[in-house]
């Protein structure tokens, strides 16, 4: 199944694909805005002052501003933020370090029954979370580990390390077994096949892989919410909390929603190809 | 394979290299797969012990010094509570909904992505931003920014509507308390579709072009052509969709949380957001941990499908 590489490297499709009649044409467009709406709503409140946000009816050409940014941050999201890059970023590392060499061992010198150890990890993906949150709370509360950065790294790896496996095999397995094996008959030791074989060919995998990871740790919230509580806290965690304390600011929760939303808004738009399969679990190629 | 199995090694090592054994080579090649196995066992399998041994407990925190033993008792308090029922129906009518109408949406989509027209890539482009605001953004964004009945953007845009048409106000609903499900279940399908259109439409440009080709040839319509070749070549993708979401809109805790806090009364409160109060709320650990181990239980067997669909697909993949 080689749709999606057809799909997205030929934006033209050579012509193949039949073209939309003009009605149709804008029966998606509408579609389409009608979905980003939301978005585009919330982007652009967020440039506006609290008095021109909270109208009715809604005033979409008042005066654009960055004043809700700056104040965000002399408000001190800053933690928040840093919090979120923390967890999100080494449970990305951790989960590499795991994956990589597992999925080297299940797809390119696979072990006996390797199709059984890729559906174990599956399957803890579909294990409902929140049946673990009271036993690993009171497990992190006995270690005194609530309200750690760490323990959120460790739970967001566990978390995101099956997909990785899977997604990682998947690029993997792509390495030509011809040129692997060409490759041991001239000589050419363990590392030497990982960097100049394995390597170029897993590049873009082990890139989406990570995405894949960034995206679901930084938009975590359960465990978050329910784990942490002042130093660790992060960014989803931020925009919940700062909705109850201070009454409602709509241009500045706005803002907040926009600024957490744009990493993985620029991620996602860079690799939308990469997307698929990371999230179908690398099961759709 | 087993020993007994083991094809006769036909090539003799090469010259020069050390002999391993074949016991040893054997675990060479495992041992890159230990260390995510262990922290894979160890991080999700031990937690689930807990929450059974937990499941089997009287203990409330509030009640300290009254922790003791109470077999299935926990676990006859989860299915003949009414809370429960209510929110296992809450579950199923909020996973049905979400995952049938984001199906069908992105269905629709995809077909009309899948053809050339003006803008196409950047259509698809803002069409899954949806699915990449970050969950409790999108939920925070229905809520104030949208459903708010004083200057929520749906009641904003009635109101200039109807001043349009001359009336001095528009209608002030408050859409969260006066449909709680609906409002819920709008912005979820919001954020889903994106994902099934785009599983959806990797399905579609798998086509086999020969195939439509020969259809068009034959003069088969368009409805037929979709009917005898598209849907059927889709269903393994539809599956992968329904399935997929399934998992993860069961377990949707964000949107409850953020949105409805489980309201008005118990009308949005699901599993995740239940079991989250008699933790959080209740300090009721073993009966929290007994409906934890049901809703496993139920996800054992939602999964068990999902790993079906997954196979077929994967035994495609592997037969190449």
């Amino acid at each position: 199944m080689t749709g999606l590489n057809k799909l997205f490297r030929n934006k033209d499709d050579h012509g193949a694909s039949p073209k939309l009649s003009p009605l149709w044409t804008f029966v998606v467009w509408l579609a389409t805005l009608a979905f980003f709406a939301p978005v585009a709503w919330m982007v652009l409140t967020s440039f506006h002052q609290e008095a021109d946000a909270a109208t009715n009816p809604p005033t979409p050409f008042a005066p654009l501003t960055w004043h809700q940014y700056s104040l965000l941050f002399s408000r001190d999201i800053t933690p928040f933020l840093f919090n979120s890059a923390m967890a999100s970023v080494f449970s990305t590392l951790l989960v590499l370090a795991l994956a990589v060499p597992a999925a080297y061992a299940l797809s390119i010198k696979p072990v006996e029954k390797w199709t059984d150890v890729m559906f174990f990890f599956l399957s803890t993906k579909f294990l409902p979370a929140i049946a673990a949150l009271l036993p690993v709370y009171l497990i992190v509360k006995d270690a005194g580990m609530l309200d750690n950065v760490w323990t959120l790294v460790v739970l967001y790896t566990a978390m995101n390390l099956p997909i990785a496996v899977w997604m990682m095999r998947s690029f993997l397995a792509e390495v030509p077994k011809e040129i692997l094996e060409a490759a041991e008959v001239d000589g050419a030791g363990l590392l030497t096949v990982l960097w100049r074989v394995v390597a170029p060919v897993a590049m873009p995998g082990l890139a989406a892989t990570s995405l894949i990871c960034f995206i679901f740790s930084w938009n975590e919230f359960m465990f978050a919410v329910n784990l942490t509580a002042t130093q660790a806290s992060t960014a989803p965690v931020f925009l919940v909390g700062f909705i109850t304390n201070e009454g409602l600011f709509l241009a500045r929760l706005c803002a907040a929603a926009t600024l957490v939303s744009l990493p993985v808004l620029i991620a996602g738009f860079a690799a939308q190809d990469k997307l698929v399969r990371g999230l179908s679990l690398g099961a759709v190629k | 394979m087993t020993t007994l199995t083991a094809p006769p090694r036909t090539a003799p090592p090469p010259p020069g290299r050390p002999r391993v054994s074949a016991g040893f080579s054997k675990w060479r090649r495992r041992v890159p797969l230990l260390p995510a196995l262990i922290f894979t066992i160890v991080v999700t399998q031990l937690p689930f012990v807990a929450t059974l041994v937990i499941s089997t407990f009287q203990w409330n925190i509030l009640k300290p010094g009254d922790r003791h033993f109470t077999g299935l008792s926990n676990f006859k308090f989860v299915f003949t509570d009414d809370r429960l029922r209510t929110a296992v129906l809450n579950t199923i009518v909020l996973t049905a909904s979400v995952v049938i109408i984001s199906v069908l949406l992105g269905l629709g989509l995809a077909l009309l992505l899948d053809r050339r027209f003006l803008g196409r890539g950047l259509a698809r482009t803002l069409l899954i931003a949806p699915f990449l605001v970050m969950p409790v953004a999108a939920a925070l964004l229905w809520k104030h920014a949208i459903y708010n009945p004083d200057y929520g953007l749906l009641n904003g845009t009635l109101n200039a509507v109807y001043r349009l048409f001359g009336a001095d106000n528009g209608p002030t609903v408050d859409w969260v308390s006066t449909f709680p499900m609906p409002a819920v279940v709008i912005s979820l399908v919001w954020q889903w579709t994106p994902f099934m259109m785009l599983i959806l439409l990797a399905g579609l440009q798998a086509q086999p072009g020969d195939v439509l080709e020969a259809a068009r040839v034959d003069g088969a319509s368009a409805l037929q052509t979709f009917r005898y070749i598209t849907l059927p070549h889709l269903r393994q993708y539809i599956e992968l969709g329904v399935l997929l979401g399934t998992i993860y809109v069961v377990q949707t805790f964000d949107s409850v949380y953020t949105i409805t806090q489980g309201g008005p009364g118990s009308e949005t409160t699901n599993l995740p957001y239940e079991i989250y109060l008699t933790m959080f709320r209740k300090y009721e650990y073993g009966e929290a941990a007994a409906a934890g181990v049901v809703v496993v239980l139920g996800a054992i067997v939602i999964a068990t499908f999902a790993l079906r669909t997954i196979a077929s697909l994967f035994r495609e993949e592997a037969s190449r």
